[in-house]
């Protein structure tokens, strides 16, 4: 009988590399949700830090760790999984361990500037060395560099390792979009003074990420989580893959079009985006389908209970978050009066953390299993209440954020935007009025829920399976069928 | 081997990924260089830099049948005509303030951004400015001493100082000026612009 200690030698290269970027994301995490509740609580109390900590700087933290910490949580995914799919050694592991030191030390040092420099003067050296001041994608253009060089790397490392491994459908589909999303980070680089123009770029990277590429990434992960804690076949899952390539961008592209309604771009967009955006829900019931499907085919039987949870919260979070929110608002009819208001934060959490934050604290649960010599993660583990509150409590944080913050939209959809016509005085009377109050107080509240949750998960990251003697071999015995399906792969 | 129904074969999706997406990308990189070529200042949709020298105003237009910019009568901004070259540096200066200063995390402009301070799009015909005659130096004075001009309408939320020098001050006025002149499709609708002009 022996417990199950963190053994990272057990690790292969690929592994350790993105055990790193996972504590990297988590910490980052963390400091996102800081900074969200300082900004939740400036709307009520807007004396706070005033002059010292003000809402923008705080904003942009809070945002900005969040893009960081979901990159970094997507390196580590293909980072450890790289090996597994491709049946090959990570190549330039010396190399992926050095740009993920160079990444950290970026991060830190452009924090630390967002933070005790803040902001400077009107001239194109602070949108160097400062922030570019365009949201997401604050950071000054020399760590914007340094980004695309460790995306480079990251991509090279990928690529080759599959070259010299095998390749699979996910993997394929993996090593393109890659690209792309490398790519369309450059379409965000340059400063020009034409604010339409800025903005038309702007969209192409933050749209065709969270709504193609992003999604993409996602769905390969998600392929692999699914044979992974499921056992499911691999023809079946690719297939399935192909279709939501095919459903996504063929949706996404040209769903770009709803941020085209009001920035200057011709009118067509109002056609085009609308048509197309409202497409895009279909992918994301495809992928919850998909989801359910295999998991019931399964019989829920899994050797990772947490993972397989977060999964499953990723299917919904991502079909509630951009494919039933998304939509409310996508219409340019109902687009007009809702554009950034509430309502537009109000689905920004909800559906960043249901598509992204949830897949990616799936696959540390996947991740701390086998760090952990492939420990027993399923029914009655000791201490099993941890992760079931942390997955509770964060859900049901985010969701009532999400809530809130939609009654406070409506209220300032109707108030600002539609009756008042957005001028000042409009602003300010939709922001005193009662519902828009309560909202602001009720996500305060939720967001300290949220947070509770948030510092669970991390405690249980930090030890669950430690206690716990079984591994999986046990669980097989008692749920053969699990393996008969990779067996009859690996017999095809 | 391959006995699949074309629905469930994975060569069959695999090539209408490719097929979709290509054909997706594109359209969409036609559309962009459309797109792009209407929206480069100087165009129908966004004016010229040098607009600023005029009056700009925000009308109904019923064919259209939303509020669509107007340019009016020359009217140049702090009482100096420019010449495009001249307006081009102005908004410039103002566009690099508006990204160094991050007023984009507290405000939106063009609808985007935050939502902890007022949309910008049509900030300079607001009326909170009171008249033409008075606007230009009360735009200054605010964004010099946001504190000291705070209004706040009951909300106690403050525009910070952000050490905005006078001449930043004024390329972000003449930034706001000519954003206002750019047609965005009717958004904001129903926003009842600063009075202007005699009538
Ligand atoms: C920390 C948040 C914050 C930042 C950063 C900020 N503002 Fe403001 N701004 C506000 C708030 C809050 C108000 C409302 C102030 C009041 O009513 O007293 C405001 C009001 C204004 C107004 C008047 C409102 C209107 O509708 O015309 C203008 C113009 C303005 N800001 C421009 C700017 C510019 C330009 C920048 C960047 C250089 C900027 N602000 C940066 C918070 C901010
Ligand atoms: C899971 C993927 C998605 C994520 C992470 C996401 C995230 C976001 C975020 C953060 C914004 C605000 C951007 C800003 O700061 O201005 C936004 C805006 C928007 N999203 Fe999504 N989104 C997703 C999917 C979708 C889908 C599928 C739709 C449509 C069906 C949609 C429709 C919109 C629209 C219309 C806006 C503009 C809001 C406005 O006018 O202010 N989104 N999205
Ligand atoms: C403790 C919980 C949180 C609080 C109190 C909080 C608070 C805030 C606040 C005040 C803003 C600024 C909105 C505005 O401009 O008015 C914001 C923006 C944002 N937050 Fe959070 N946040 C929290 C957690 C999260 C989480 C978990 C995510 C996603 C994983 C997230 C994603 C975002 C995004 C995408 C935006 C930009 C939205 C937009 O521009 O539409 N936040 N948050
Ligand atoms: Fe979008």
């Amino acid at each position: 009988m022996q417990l199950h200690a963190f053994n990272y030698s057990a690790l292969n290269s690929g592994q350790k590399v993105a055990v790193k970027y996972f504590m990297a994301a988590m910490v980052l995490f963390a400091a996102q949700i800081a900074f969200g509740i300082i900004a939740g609580l400036q709307f009520i109390f807007p004396d706070l830090f005033f002059g010292v900590l003000d809402f923008s700087v705080v904003r942009m933290v809070h945002i900005n760790a969040m893009i960081v910490w979901m990159l970094f949580g997507f390196l580590g995914s293909v980072y450890w999984l790289i090996e597994d799919e491709s049946g090959a050694e990570l190549v330039g592991a010396k190399l992926a361990n050095f740009t993920f030191w160079i990444f950290l030390l970026a991060v830190t040092i452009v924090v630390l500037v967002y933070l005790f420099v803040q902001i400077g003067p009107g001239k194109i050296e602070s949108i160097w060395f400062i922030n570019e001041g365009r949201e997401y994608i604050e950071a000054p253009r020399w760590a914007d560099i340094g980004i695309v060089a460790c995306m480079l790397v990251f991509f090279y490392n990928t690529a080759a390792t599959f070259l010299k491994g095998k390749w699979s459908g996910i993997s394929g589909v993996l090593v393109l979009d890659l690209i792309a999303l490398a790519g369309l980070y450059m379409a965000g680089m340059f400063y020009v003074t034409n604010i339409s123009v800025d903005q038309h770029w702007w969209w192409w990277v933050i749209h065709l990420w969270v709504e193609a590429t992003w999604e993409v990434l996602v769905g390969c992960v998600m392929a692999w989580g699914l044979i992974k804690t499921l056992g499911a076949r691999r023809k079946i899952v690719t297939t399935w893959l192909y279709i939501e390539v095919a459903l996504m961008f063929g949706s996404g592209i040209l769903g770009l079009g709803h941020h085209y309604f009001w920035i200057g771009t011709p009118e067509y967009w109002l056609t085009i985006g609308g048509f197309f955006s409202a497409l895009e829900p279909i992918p994301l019931v495809a992928m919850v389908v998909h989801s359910v499907y295999d998991a019931g085919s399964h019989g829920f039987k899994s050797t990772n209970h947490p993972a397989l949870a977060w999964l499953i919260a990723h299917a919904f979070g991502n079909f509630l978050g951009g494919g039933v929110w998304g939509f409310m608002h996508t219409l340019p009819q109902i687009n007009l009066y809702t554009h950034g208001t509430q309502w537009t934060a109000s689905h920004g959490h909800l559906a960043f953390f249901g598509a992204y934050a949830t897949i990616i604290i799936a696959v540390i649960y996947i991740a701390i299993q086998r760090a952990r010599g492939d420990v027993w993660m399923s029914s009655d583990i000791a201490g099993g209440w941890r992760w079931k509150w942390a997955l509770g409590l964060l859900n049901a944080g985010v969701m009532g954020m999400t809530m809130a913050l939609l009654v406070s939209g409506y209220e300032q959809a109707f108030t600002e935007r539609a009756l008042g016509g957005s001028t000042w005085t409009a602003y300010f009377a939709a922001q005193n009025a009662a519902w828009f109050v309560q909202g602001m107080n009720w996500r305060a509240i939720f967001g300290f829920v949220t947070a509770a949750g948030l510092v669970l998960l991390l405690w249980d990251m930090m030890v669950i399976g430690r206690g716990d003697s079984r591994d999986i071999q046990e669980l097989n015995t008692g749920h053969a069928d699990d393996n008969s399906d990779t067996g009859a792969i690996l017999a095809t | 081997m391959n006995t699949d129904p074309w629905w469930s074969s994975e060569n069959f999706w695999r090539k209408s990924a490719i097929f979709v997406t290509a054909f997706m990308a594109l359209i969409l990189i036609g559309l962009t260089f459309h797109t792009v070529s209407v929206i480069v200042a100087g165009t129908e949709r966004v004016p010229a830099y040098a607009v600023i020298n005029n009056r700009i105003d925000y009308v109904f237009n019923k064919e259209r049948n939303f509020q669509v910019p107007k340019i009016g009568a020359e009217a140049p901004l702090f009482g100096k005509k420019l010449t495009e070259s001249e307006a081009y540096d102005l908004v410039t200066l103002g566009k690099l303030t508006v990204q160094s200063k991050n007023c984009m995390n507290c405000h939106t402009m063009l609808g985007n951004g935050a939502y902890y301070a007022p949309d910008l799009t049509k900030a300079w015909l607001d009326p909170g400015w009171g008249t033409e005659a008075s606007r230009e130096q009360l735009m200054t004075n605010f964004l010099l001493d946001p504190v000291g001009n705070a209004r706040t309408y009951g909300s106690g939320r403050r525009m910070p100082n952000l050490n905005i020098t006078e001449p930043e001050a004024k390329g972000i006025i003449a930034f706001l000026k000519w954003m206002s002149s750019i047609d965005t499709n009717g958004f904001p609708a129903n926003f009842d612009p600063i009075k202007q002009g005699e009538e």
